[in-house]
């Protein structure tokens, strides 16, 4: 099976220093891989690498398609929820709106959302676009005990559907990860 | 389309009347500043409806590109396979279509307020419909290149007014007496803003992310 994300000694450098070097990573289908390291380590900047938003200082990179779900909102504040995940549209939005249960928050204004009900619509997004490769950056702060379940099985589902994930976390995570330390 | 559609729905539940009230202020201080002479006002009105509309321009800088950037839109959409350069385009066209038309019909009443008559407002729109496109491109441009930094908004000011000087000089001509060649010029010089401000503005989102 070929791989969804293959890293190969992979470098970066941000603002002048060395983040990582000589990273090598690879995912198939089912795999997941749980990144770890303390706050400036280069955690997200290793997802925005592979989500294609940085170039490498050395190394390659090859994936499959991926969707980001970092603390960026990307979402008009002023449209319903409803509305303002449309326009990113995707072949999964109904199923993900219900799997993180925002069903019923639809036509409440973006602007108004919790922090939690944020980062639902956050990950609703992610899964709603389709992507086999997640990427997830601290994806579990701000929600509560049934958003993370919801979360958990989001990511259990998407790997038995042959997805796979890559999750900077400082939290420890259901399931079984491979552990990347930066 | 729906990224130009999604400019133009955003500046419209935002404050797109904004820069037009700007402009008409603007063009009424003009007489409190030079006296009622009406026949020196004449001569300078078409100049100084442009320098209102300039400065008219600047005002919505702030809430093109820097809003998008920082919530991660420019990035969802580089992941969703848009080009930066489509982005640009989008973002210029969407800003041109909530400016250039309410510019053109304050300058009706503005041009009243600087005292020209008929066939020189007839020569001054003509010059501000070929111009407004160019401002809002280089206002767009503008933006994406001081997105994210301090005090983005003066530092805009001090960039979008040395480029559009150019368009100023024969964007004025063209709106007094024989102004034929100074508006073929107008227009090279519109022309060329708004066929290379989609590429600013996308290698400025681009830079902006490392």
């Amino acid at each position: 099976m070929s791989a969804l994300l293959r890293i190969e000694q992979a470098a970066l450098v941000r603002g002048g220093r060395l983040l990582f070097e000589g990273l090598d990573l690879m995912l198939v289908a089912g795999e997941a891989a749980h990144v770890t390291g303390p706050n400036g380590s280069g955690k997200s900047s290793l997802m925005r690498m592979v989500a294609g938003l940085l170039r490498p200082s050395a190394g390659r990179i090859e994936r499959a398609a991926v969707a980001l779900c970092d603390n960026g909102l990307a979402l008009d504040r002023e449209l319903p929820l409803g509305r303002a995940l449309h326009f990113w549209g995707g072949p999964r939005l109904a199923e993900a709106l219900t799997a993180f249960d925002l069903d019923r928050l639809t036509e409440v204004p973006v602007r108004l959302l919790s922090t939690g009900q944020a980062q639902r619509a956050r990950l609703a997004r992610l899964m709603a676009g389709g992507a086999r490769l997640w990427l997830l950056d601290e994806a579990h702060g701000g929600l509560d005990r049934d958003g993370v379940a919801r979360l958990d099985a989001a990511i259990a589902q998407h790997r038995g559907d042959g997805g796979a994930v890559l999750a900077a976390s400082h939290v420890p995570l259901a399931g079984h990860w491979r552990e990347l330390a930066l | 389309m729906r990224l130009a559609a999604r400019e133009v729905r955003r500046a419209l539940a935002g404050a797109a009347w904004l820069p037009v009230a700007f402009f008409l202020l603007v063009a009424t201080i003009v007489p409190f500043a030079v006296g009622p002479d009406a026949q020196l006002l004449s001569r300078i009105g078409g100049g100084a409806l442009w320098i209102a509309a300039l400065t008219a321009a600047l005002l919505p800088i702030e809430r093109l590109v820097e809003p998008d950037r920082a919530d991660g839109t420019l990035d969802q959409l580089a992941m969703a396979g848009v080009p930066e350069e489509i982005v640009g385009a989008a973002k210029i066209a969407g800003h041109w279509l909530t400016f250039g038309p309410l510019l053109l019909a304050a300058a009706v009443p503005g041009s009243a307020m600087v005292g020209l008559d008929g066939p020189a407002l007839g020569r001054c729109l003509v010059a501000l419909a070929i111009g407004t496109p160019a401002l809002a491109a280089l206002a767009v441009a503008v933006a994406a290149l001081t997105a994210g930094l301090p005090r983005a908004g003066a530092l805009a000011g001090l960039l979008l007014v040395p480029l559009a000087v150019p368009l100023l000089i024969f964007g004025a001509a063209a709106s007094g007496a024989d102004g034929g060649a100074a508006l073929k010029l107008e227009a090279a010089v519109a022309l060329l803003i708004v066929a290379g401000a989609p590429f600013v503005t996308g290698a400025a989102i681009r830079a902006a992310r490392s």
